[in-house]
């Protein structure tokens, strides 16, 4: 087979968009959080040694039987209530019949015409502001498979390698298919609601505490099927499926290079091919996998080592009552109770910093102040490091009580802004909890009266010009004369009180 | 001492070795000598495990001499088809594709002969993977029945029941799919049970068809089919199908071996027209010592079970075709590199090694399944058999108002000459026409010797069915003719195989 590495033409954006309206659909895998497997009693824990976490049951060996794991069916129906699905009060497991080395059975254990979840919606919210609705298809269980490592070739591909090795530890970990329906009339947005949805949909499964839906660490998959349309036309045309688009950016950027691709072949009168493609992050391009022809026959039917799922309707109404705020409603809500702006907010929530500030908050900090304390000189760290503010906070130790009391500090009295600032960078130094750190840094604003009263009227006797105006009712000049006293008492000063005693001084 | 050992009853030896009369090694070794004298005739075992068998049974001894507690059957050894996993003891369920292969663990029903002191003897022959009715389908040679070495001892357990009807096991372990159990206790003169599905742990058990298969006793006689059925039977939350429920009370069943005022019904379309004369004329005395021990007789219809044999090669295929896709060569078992290719790719190695590891019979059935699942066939195949199967059981629903059990002949015919057969498939299926409604439906089943065929002097089997989780009532009637039938033949019917004879006289 010729390896198909070399980008093929695309349209120009506009040209594209002029002409053809993309059809879409997204299919996303997530691995559910369960500290078992779907099957069998293995452990799930991320990166251990190859082939360590496996049984009889998920190794398939002869004879192995699986046994449903509960909370994967609980964690289903809880997504699929989040996502405003229905719920089946009848179920089934099916089998999905193909070889493949990394599957143990050479079948998945998943679901085909009984989903458990089925007919939902997500609303997304586009950057103007915009609400997109994406309608759910279905939402199922099945389980993962195992992982090839190509050995020997280039690109670690399968194709030159010269061995394979599997690990099997990953196989039989829960999985959930989310599936939209197909998203027609997104026009040029297509790749803005694709990433919205995707990213709205992690902060929803995250919310509900199923996953740690780490994209990079493939806990988080997303498929992007598309086609276009001549623009006007309702008819489908041929869709390509994109496997395996592991960010954010990558879902927005393989959509907009899909629809590029599939303009460029239809414009020449050229045939586009059902196929599954690779997303390739470094260039950016998607290339040709294997084709997906009709003949392509799954087998599916009921897995006969399985009982139905019938989910109790008590059940499922105790799963409803108690799910978690919807993020975005939260969010609705947080953004009024702490008065940011919209700016503030999205800022705020582009930084991951929602959960953190809330945590400040309850701990007694203002919402300005833990605003300005976890995404000011930390989340520039964080930054340069390539890390999130809440993973480099935790790393230095420092948490929303170490806001909260240097907040206290401030509004106490004790330290003034510039003060409180100097505080802060001892803590992230790892100079110990705010009061400490003033203590030891000697930081303390000057409460005597009569080294503030000596600085004024020094301040005063120097600076007559400004002190008349004050004295004649300009009342704003007074603002030099504050600064001048600050610097007398090198940053230390209580500026709030200088204020107060120049006026009483001068009017 | 040891041709009484051999010929003793399961509970016959548990009495012995509780009173001490005995040793379990006595009873064991006893067992290895005997399959060391005839199994080279009959070749019953594909795996004798004298050293893991041995040191079992010395456990028990030690254990008894201690005064520990211990299971009643603790020391009666145990053959177990090859079909269920062991492990440390190769299983190969009678294919190529596995051979070599040591399981790294236990079946449910293994753990538990295990934990019963139970020495397990060796791994019996059997069709390739469960799939025939005659042991032909083995990749290791056919079984030869103790009662003619020239003819078939059933299958797929043709194993299993062989080894017990030659005195090799007194008790041994098969598996029945469509009869795998019960047609070869009938050709062999033994008893086989098939439980209820879900009556007993398929965990460890290398699937033929997932819904149907069921593991079960092969004995000699239905008490001691009822004291190993109750050994291995019960819960097991390995096994999602598994039953959670209390054991049926078989072994007292078996002991009060009571039918009076129970309804016998018998099924219009398992008898008659396609029954051998001698076997048909068999079941019919057998139904009379049931009237004469006090039970009623009902005739019942169940017009969908003559679909059942379509149905069944259907569903049963289906689920071959996706269960036997994990032997693939990747993980364990045979693997077979493709002739002519430099640098075979992981798929060319999977089929070159399918193509060598399986037989005919089992490419058969796994093309068959394979076409039945297809897409645009599958409501026409898999999706029409599962109505019939629906109707099935409705059709025992309504019997089992009319009749507490029902009986019929549990093969057509005795014992064919080995290769008989072999060229024609459907005739071969044909053999378990009157054991698969039970296993399309769950329900179970026992077969017990009716008497020898007056055409060719060969054993015939009467089959006894029960609603699901009524498996004592198959013990019931079971035991009940047992008592009249052997009262009437003056001892067990086995006593009278020439074969047999033959062979211990050449051990003398």
């Amino acid at each position: 087979m010729a390896q198909a590495t070399t980008a093929e033409p695309v349209l120009t954006w506009a040209a594209t968009n002029a002409a053809y309206d993309p059809v879409m659909g997204l299919e996303v895998h997530v691995e559910l959080g369960t500290t078992t497997k779907m099957f069998c009693g293995c452990t799930t824990t991320f990166g251990a040694e190859p082939n360590t976490q496996v049984c009889p049951v998920c190794l398939g060996l002869p004879g192995a039987l699986p046994v449903v794991n509960e909370i994967g069916v609980e964690s289903a129906i809880r997504i699929g209530l989040a996502l405003n699905c229905e719920i089946a009060t009848w179920c089934r497991f099916a089998r999905k019949n193909y070889f493949y080395p990394d599957m143990p059975k050479n079948f998945q254990t998943s679901q085909y015409d009984e989903p458990i979840c089925f007919g939902g919606h997500l609303d997304v919210e586009l950057d103007d502001g915009t609400v997109y609705r994406v309608e759910i298809e279905r939402a199922h269980m099945e389980e993962d498979t195992g992982k090839s490592t190509h050995v020997g070739g280039a690109t670690g591909r399968i194709h030159g390698a010269t061995h394979s090795l599997v690990d099997y530890n990953r196989a039989g970990i829960p999985l959930i298919e989310i599936v939209t329906k197909p998203m027609v009339g997104a026009g040029e947005r297509a790749p803005e609601i694709a990433r919205a949805y995707v990213a709205t949909l992690r902060d929803l499964l995250k919310a509900l505490g199923v996953s740690d839906v780490r994209m990079e660490q493939g806990s988080m998959r997303c498929d992007v099927n598309l086609s276009l349309s001549p623009k006007g036309s309702d008819a489908f045309g041929t869709r390509s499926e994109t496997k395996n688009v592991n960010s954010l950016r990558s879902v927005e950027r393989a959509v907009r290079y899909e629809m590029t691709r599939h303009a460029a072949i239809l414009s020449s009168g050229g045939r586009v091919v059902q196929e599954t493609r690779h997303w390739h992050e470094d260039t950016g391009i998607t290339t040709s996998g294997r084709e997906k022809s009709d003949a392509e026959d799954y087998r599916y039917f009921p897995e006969p080592d399985l009982v139905p799922i019938a989910p109790s309707r008590e059940w499922v109404e105790e799963l409803r009552a108690a799910l978690p705020e919807p993020p975005g409603q939260r969010r609705k809500r947080l953004q009024g109770e702490w008065g940011y702006s919209d700016l503030e907010m999205r800022d705020v929530v582009n930084a991951g910093l929602v959960d953190l500030i809330g945590e400040t908050v309850a701990a007694g900090a203002s919402a300005s102040g833990a605003r300005k304390w976890w995404s000011g000189e930390i989340a520039r760290r964080a930054n340069a490091e390539g890390s999130d503010v809440v993973t480099y906070a935790e790393s230095l130790g420092v948490g929303p009580a170490h806001v909260a009391e240097l907040e206290s500090l401030v509004s106490g009295g004790r330290l003034n802004d510039a003060m409180a600032r100097q505080v802060w960078d001892g803590v992230l130094a790892g100079e110990g909890r705010p009061a400490a750190v003033a203590d030891a840094r000697g930081l303390e604003l000057v409460q005597d009266s009569g080294a503030l009263e000596a600085a004024v009227d020094a301040v005063i006797a120097a600076n007559p010009d400004v002190a008349q105006k004050v004295r004649d009712g300009k009342v704003q000049a007074a603002g030099a004369l504050i600064g001048q006293v600050m610097k007398e008492l090198k940053g230390q000063g209580d500026a709030a009180a200088a204020r107060a005693l120049i006026l009483a001084k001068l009017t | 001492m040891t041709t009484e050992l051999i010929t003793s009853t399961a509970a016959e030896l548990a009495g012995l070795l509780a009173a001490g009369s005995v040793s379990a090694r006595e009873v064991t070794a006893a067992h290895l000598d005997r399959a060391t004298a005839v199994d080279e005739a009959v070749r019953a075992y594909l795996h004798v495990d004298a050293e893991g068998a041995l040191a079992a049974a010395d456990e028990v001894d030690r254990r008894r001499a201690a005064g520990e507690p211990l299971h009643a059957l603790a020391g009666v050894p145990v053959a177990v088809k090859d079909v269920v996993v062991t492990r440390g003891l190769p299983t190969t369920a009678g294919s190529r594709i596995l051979q070599g292969w040591v399981p790294p663990y236990d079946a449910t029903i293994v753990t538990r002969l295990r934990a019963a002191g139970m020495p397990i003897l060796g791994k019996t022959n059997m069709d390739e993977f469960a799939m025939g009715s005659s042991t032909e389908h083995s990749a290791y040679g056919p079984t030869h029945n103790p009662w003619d070495l020239d003819r078939i001892p059933g299958g797929s357990g043709g194993g299993s029941a062989a080894a017990v009807a030659s005195f090799q096991a007194p008790l041994a372990i098969g598996t029945d799919t469509g009869g795998s159990i019960r047609q070869p206790a009938s050709v062999t003169g033994t008893v086989g049970t098939k439980p209820t599905y879900g009556g007993v742990s398929r965990y460890g058990l290398i699937a033929m068809a997932s819904s149907l298969d069921q593991a079960g006793p092969c004995t000699r006689t239905v008490l001691d089919a009822a004291l190993l059925h109750e050994v291995i039977a019960g819960h097991d939350p390995m096994d999602s199908t598994s039953i959670d429920a209390p054991v049926p009370p078989v072994v007292e069943a078996a002991r009060r071996a009571d039918v009076s005022g129970m309804r016998i019904g018998i099924v219009r379309e398992l008898t008659g027209e396609g029954y051998q004369p001698g076997v048909q004329r068999r079941f019919d005395e057998a139904v009379q010592h049931l009237i004469d021990a006090g039970a009623e007789v009902v005739e019942v219809s169940c017009p969908s079970f003559t679909h059942a044999l379509a149905a069944y090669y259907l569903v049963m295929p289906s689920e071959v075709s996706s269960n036997l896709a994990k032997f693939d060569a990747m993980r364990y078992g045979l693997r077979v590199l493709p002739e002519g290719i430099d640098d075979p790719s992981a798929e060319q190695v999977m089929a070159a090694t399918r193509d060598a590891g399986f037989g005919d019979e089992v490419k058969r059935r796994i093309i068959l399944g394979t076409y039945a699942l297809s897409s645009g066939y599958y409501d026409a195949y898999y999706g029409s058999a599962q109505k019939v199967r629906r109707l099935i059981a409705d059709d025992f629903a309504a019997a089992f108002e009319r009749a507490d059990v029902l009986v019929s002949p549990t093969s057509p015919t005795t014992a064919f000459p080995l290769g008989a057969k072999l060229a024609d498939p459907l005739s071969m299926y044909m053999q378990d026409i009157a054991t698969i409604p039970a296993n399309l439906a769950g329900v179970p089943g026992l077969s017990l010797p009716s008497g020898l065929a007056d055409e060719d002097g060969l054993p015939a089997g009467f089959q006894i069915l029960a609603p699901a989780t009524r498996d004592e009532r198959l013990y019931a009637v079971g035991a009940a003719l047992e008592a009249r039938l052997t009262a009437a033949w003056g001892g067990q019917l086995l006593a009278k195989a020439p074969a047999l004879q033959a062979i211990s006289t050449k051990e003398a």
